[in-house]
């Protein structure tokens, strides 16, 4: 197709396209040279990453949860973590990298973050060595849990799907209040607003 | 029906003390008589006599001080910090189509980043003919477009999927907002890249220190996407994606993208987190529905509302609301009073453009009994809005994201009005 175009703009550089493309996909593409340990991961997590996501991984307060969870999806609280819910290695390494710790985003070297992802991977059980090294080399063999628990959007297949025929009068024989917000009461008070 | 009291013990007519109640007399059937001469009519008021401000004094203008409470506002116990937060548009408060550029809810995952307009860079890499960088100024030089689109967080009224729990449609349905875009269509820009052959995927990244970054299919991106720089007229705001936002009508909001730096064109979806562990929709049996772009067709009732109760009494009254599609326009609206048991189709008013919010009215004589009210929009695919039960049938309640069940208002003798389920 012969598109018209204007000639605006002008052509990236090496650099500058090496600077911002920074994104992993699940095939690895993106993936950087460097490797880092479990355990070196564990002293760099201690550091920068503990005082929101705990000393285990387990979250403080607010903060998320990075490990735990497994089993869970399928229950009354599901308990979705990088273990019992995400599905690529590769969105680990590339969020991390990207915009953790929060607050100081992009100051993580290459190492480090591949030294982080192999501390998440065991904490979460999914690697059981403290000695494991995560590289580019062997990035992709690491599989998570859950990959597989995904599927497309299929709202399409859904019986509320389509035109539907709706009822206009004598819909019901009657309705009952089964719940009320003001039972709850966790509404933002804005009485001080309405002076 | 019950009164709605608070654990306090104050009923929300608390709530409506102090607010300027036009007209004290509760008016009942025809006109109301006066009791005495009303001074507003006869004594004269300070606006009338004395000098106001001059065309100097507002460079830029602001609401009247009678309207300070209508803003945004922020639900404190839904995030760890406001930073990585939300906040909603009071919708509530307002009429027409047309959301304020100060009042569009605010949805950041590193805080507002303020970018100057002349550091400002858009790149476009991957599977390109020409790898290429634009300023601001080359953006503008693009043939432009102008649109009205609304925009929808995924997780609007998510805090409902397991019942009534937000007192107000501000909360309940106010992660949304509308505007006229002025931008240049996407595809002009990656027309300019040069698409190449197998090139299905376009990955969109934001400036900011979460660098927000959505997988976008081609087949959308060269649709109906814009690069905008204006909102309603004025510049984008900062906390809207200043300078430069993505705008994927009819999408979910996560995906357009604010302090838009990048686009890159590949052969495959890159799964990030936006897209993996966040805005993924987890069903009953444990596995999850990705890619759940559309938002689908959807409506509420604005006024009356928790937040906008009837303080006139019986007779004359006004119900109004927004609805809107992801997939199209809304042609009609159905109300009901009673629950559900009987429906009238509401007047739609105003423009009915593609992927933007309708606003419709429902004019009646209000006989002072308690209502349960809702509305039923169908979009122009003919999908119909579900109820909430029909949802949680298909999804369960975990799924935070796309509720677009039916909402109830139950409105009180007093005209206190309250968020609730019915069945």
């Amino acid at each position: 197709a012969s598109a018209q175009t204007y000639g605006l703009g002008r052509e990236a550089l090496p650099e500058e396209v090496a600077a911002w493309d920074i994104d992993i996909r699940p095939d690895g593409l993106g993936l950087p040279e460097g490797a880092g340990s479990v355990l070196e991961g564990e002293e760099v997590y201690l550091e920068v990453c503990a005082s929101c996501h705990g000393g285990f991984a387990e979250g403080t307060g607010r903060w998320p949860p990075l490990a735990g969870g497994f089993g869970s999806l399928d229950g009354e609280d599901p308990f979705k973590t990088i273990g019992s819910y995400w599905p690529y290695l590769s969105t680990v390494w590339d969020y991390v990298h990207r915009a953790m710790p929060f607050g100081d985003a992009q100051s993580l070297s290459d190492d480090e973050v591949y030294a982080i992802t192999a501390f998440l991977l065991y904490m979460n059980d999914i690697v059981l060595d403290d000695e494991f090294v995560l590289s580019n080399e062997n990035f992709t063999e690491v599989r998570l849990p859950n990959e597989d628990g995904f599927y497309m959007d299929d709202r399409e297949e859904s019986p509320l799907w389509g035109a539907r025929e709706v009822c206009m009068t004598d819909c019901a024989e009657s309705v009952e209040i089964t719940m009320r917000a003001n039972i709850l009461d966790v509404t933002p008070e804005d009485a001080a607003l309405r002076e | 029906m019950t009164d709605s009291h608070h654990k306090n013990g104050t009923t929300r007519r608390g709530f409506l003390a102090g607010t300027a109640m036009a007209g004290a007399a509760a008016v009942t059937g025809t006109a109301a008589r006066a009791t005495g001469p009303d001074p507003a009519i006869t004594e004269v008021q300070p606006w009338a006599r004395y000098l106001g401000e001059g065309v100097d004094a507002r460079p830029y203008g602001t609401p009247s001080e009678h309207e300070a409470h209508v803003v945004r506002r922020n639900v404190e116990w839904l995030t760890a910090d406001p930073i990585s937060s939300v906040n909603f548009t009071p919708i509530h408060e307002l009429d027409g189509i047309i959301t304020p550029n100060g009042l569009c809810f605010e949805r950041h995952h590193s805080g507002i980043a303020e970018i100057e307009p002349a550091q400002y860079r858009l790149m476009i890499n991957g599977m390109v003919d020409r790898e290429l960088v634009f300023t601001l100024e080359d953006l503008m030089r693009f043939p432009r477009e102008n649109r009205v689109y609304f925009l929808e967080c995924a997780a609007n009224s998510g805090m409902e999927w397991r019942g009534a729990q937000l007192n107000g449609c501000q909360y309940t349905h106010g992660m949304i907002h509308n505007v006229m875009y002025t931008g240049v269509r996407l595809r002009t820009l990656l027309e300019e890249a040069g698409v190449q052959p197998g090139g299905e995927w376009l990955l969109a990244e934001g400036a900011d220190a979460s660098a927000m970054t959505r997988s976008i299919p081609m087949e959308k991106a060269l649709d109906d996407c814009m690069v905008a720089f204006k909102m309603n007229g004025e510049a984008l705001r900062p906390e809207q994606g200043y300078p430069v936002r993505l705008v994927v009508p009819g999408w979910e909001g996560n995906m357009w993208v604010k302090w838009l730096r990048r686009l890159e064109v590949g052969d495959e979806a890159w799964h990030h987190r936006e897209e993996t562990s966040k805005y993924t929709d987890l069903l009953e049996d444990g596995r999850a529905r990705r890619f759940t772009w559309e938002m689908d067709a959807k409506s509420v009732i604005t006024s009356p509302s928790p937040q906008a109760p009837i303080t006139h009494g019986p007779g004359p009254m006004v119900l109004t609301g927004l609805a809107w599609s992801g997939r199209g326009t809304i042609p009609r609206v159905d109300v009901t009073l009673d629950g559900g048991i009987n429906w009238v189709e509401a007047r739609m008013d105003g423009p009915s453009l593609d992927k933007s919010l309708h606003r419709f009215y429902y004019e009646f004589e209000w006989d002072g009994s308690p209502m349960l009210v809702q509305s039923r929009a169908h979009d122009s695919t003919g999908y119909v809005q579900p109820t909430k039960d029909e949802l949680r049938e298909v999804r369960g309640e975990n799924s935070i994201y796309h509720n677009n069940g039916i909402q109830t208002w139950a409105v009180a003798e007093d005209g206190s009005v309250e968020n609730v389920e019915i069945a």
